[in-house]
């Protein structure tokens, strides 16, 4: 008995430290973002603010168009994951439930594509949106993503489950093919589609190689090359700012991570 | 089923295959047709040849950069395993305490790049971050330490997906082997060794594999803390190409790049497939 009890604080004790490395930096973002600049300079290691100045955040609104950034970002990361759905759907249906020549290969296709990164395209695809003068642009932000070869390809498994029995039986009913892939076995992927959602919107609003990559102007600019671009202004890096910064780039995620982090779990943890 | 007009299928498939051909295998073909043009986007292109292929090899870059990224993605591939392993282990049992590691683990694993590199960054400064003091002066600055700290950086930031996968194959352990190696007399480190990591086996080659993908295409941590510094001793391979062509202006030499870095890919990949086909009849 002792020695479980030993055992126990073992763990908890171990479990303290993970804690302690993993939210301390969180930690030490906030507190610097509530410093002023003076104070980071006369004592940087300061476990604490001397008081909540929010000088910081003021300057990040002020340098730095947030509301709009926000919603470039939000609408961008939003039109991708409901593409991804909307175009998944009808592709992983026929996939899974239709007898055509051709299936394979056009499975084939799918799977090809799960092995190329963005990473690996990003050059000649920027050379085509230039001669097609679409660079700075919300297409080349979205179009590239608006199919999903993972998004088809777990939609197709998720509907290999689903009894052909239930689509015969619409089909008998005079439901149209748009009809069944959208009304009747839309609703039954429910769980699969919203962690998709989940994923690929965090993913691309937290993306910052692509449009990175793909503007070169304020145009189209999103938050998280608006909060790296902080470090990058004016001499010498006001830390406080740029904390102040990833507090507003990264609270929202976070925040949206707490509500639903049993559909992202899942998903990962597939 | 069959479908009800010969065209369904296809107007079903049609914007995904579209998409997907235009955005993803195209690409790699043009890359493939440009790396044999000298081309500064300004002036017309000029053909080349292999010349773009043989000045990369030729400098040694094309070795330098490939070794950086293997070492690079060896260090986050064996710390996110180990680390995410034994968390997995730590955090599977009751408590809130271990559900709170859990989550804030696998947040880190959600946040953006930017906010992670960023938050490393002013806690390595050499002037006033936490750790930057502690260290006496900032590890970025060195040719040395730059990529080893980046590598740390990156085990922080994706520590999180391996225990979530670990988690769940732990799950797959079933309980009546545990039982039946306790009545045998087996200790708990006896249970872990010959029960447990035998059958995680499988889920450890999975996230092997799935990270080392990972972490070669690794190119916002570079970007945001060392931009390829110093002495380009953290230049790796997206990096490279980026550079290449953004600041260089070198489409070629960028392409040539991009084509050698998708035949890598591509090595990994087959390896990759092997693992997850045996992991599925694993699970089976």
């Amino acid at each position: 008995m002792k020695e479980r009890r030993s055992a126990t604080a073992l763990w908890l004790a171990l479990g303290g430290v993970a804690l302690a490395a993993w939210v301390f930096p969180y930690a030490w973002m906030v507190v610097t973002s509530f410093k002023t600049l003076p104070e980071i300079m006369s004592n940087p290691t300061a476990p604490y603010a001397r008081r909540l100045d929010l000088g910081a955040y003021r300057e990040v609104f002020a340098t730095m168009p947030v509301a709009r950034y926000t919603a470039v970002t939000a609408a961008m990361a939003s039109a991708i994951a409901s593409a991804q759905i909307a175009l998944a759907l009808p592709a992983g249906y026929a996939l899974a439930k239709l007898r055509f020549a051709g299936r394979r290969q056009a499975f084939g296709v799918v799977l090809a594509c799960l092995l190329v990164p963005t990473q690996a395209t990003f050059v000649p695809v920027f050379l085509m949106f230039a001669k097609v003068r679409l660079v700075n642009t919300m297409t080349a932000l979205v179009l590239p993503f608006a199919a999903s070869a993972l998004g088809t390809f777990l939609v197709r498994q998720a509907l290999l489950a689903v009894p052909d029995e239930i689509i015969e039986a619409a089909r008998m009913d005079g439901a149209s093919e748009w009809t069944i892939v959208y009304r009747i076995v839309a609703p039954m992927l429910r769980p699969t589609l919203v962690s998709l959602f989940l994923v690929s919107f965090v993913f691309h609003y937290s993306d910052y190689f692509w449009p990175l990559v793909m503007t070169t102007d304020d145009s189209v600019r999103t938050l998280p090359l608006g909060v790296a671009l902080l470090r990058e202004q004016g001499t010498g890096v006001r830390w406080n700012i740029v904390m102040a910064g990833n507090v507003v780039l990264s609270a929202p995620v976070l925040a949206l991570f707490a509500v639903v982090q049993r559909h992202l779990l899942r998903a990962v943890g597939r | 089923m069959t479908p009800r007009a010969r065209w369904h299928p296809w107007a079903m498939l049609g914007p995904t295959l579209a998409l997907l051909a235009v955005f993803f295998l195209a690409p790699i073909g043009v890359a493939a047709y440009e790396s044999l043009f000298s081309w500064d986007l300004l002036t017309p292109p000029r053909f080349v040849g292999a010349s773009n292929y043989a000045a990369l090899a030729a400098r040694g870059e094309l070795l330098h950069v490939a070794l950086r990224t293997t070492a690079y993605s060896a260090i986050v591939v064996l710390g996110t395993m180990s680390l995410g392993l034994a968390l997995a282990l730590l955090v599977d049992r009751p408590g809130r305490l271990f559900a709170l590691v859990r989550t804030s683990v696998f947040s880190a694993y959600v946040v953006s790049w930017v906010a992670v590199a960023l938050l490393w960054m002013w806690m390595l400064d050499g002037n006033g971050g936490i750790f930057g003091r502690a260290l006496h002066g900032s590890p970025l600055g060195d040719p040395g330490w730059a990529l080893p700290t980046l590598a740390v950086v990156g085990i922080w930031k994706l520590t999180g997906y391996s225990m979530i996968v670990f988690l769940a194959g732990l799950q797959g352990v079933p309980r009546s082997l545990h039982e039946a190696a306790a009545l045998d007399g087996a200790g708990a480190w006896g249970r872990l060794r010959h029960v447990t990591l035998p059958l995680l086996a499988p889920t450890a080659a999975f996230v092997a594999t799935t990270s080392l993908v990972t972490s070669f295409q690794a190119f916002d941590v570079v970007r945001i803390m060392t931009q390829g510094g110093p002495a380009r001793s953290t230049e790796l391979f997206v990096y490279a190409i980026y550079e290449q062509v953004f600041l260089d202006l070198s489409v070629g030499r960028a392409s040539a790049l991009t084509v050698v870095f998708f035949a890598l890919l591509l090595a990994l990949a087959a390896l990759q497939l092997r693992v997850w086909r045996a992991r599925g009849e694993a699970a089976r």
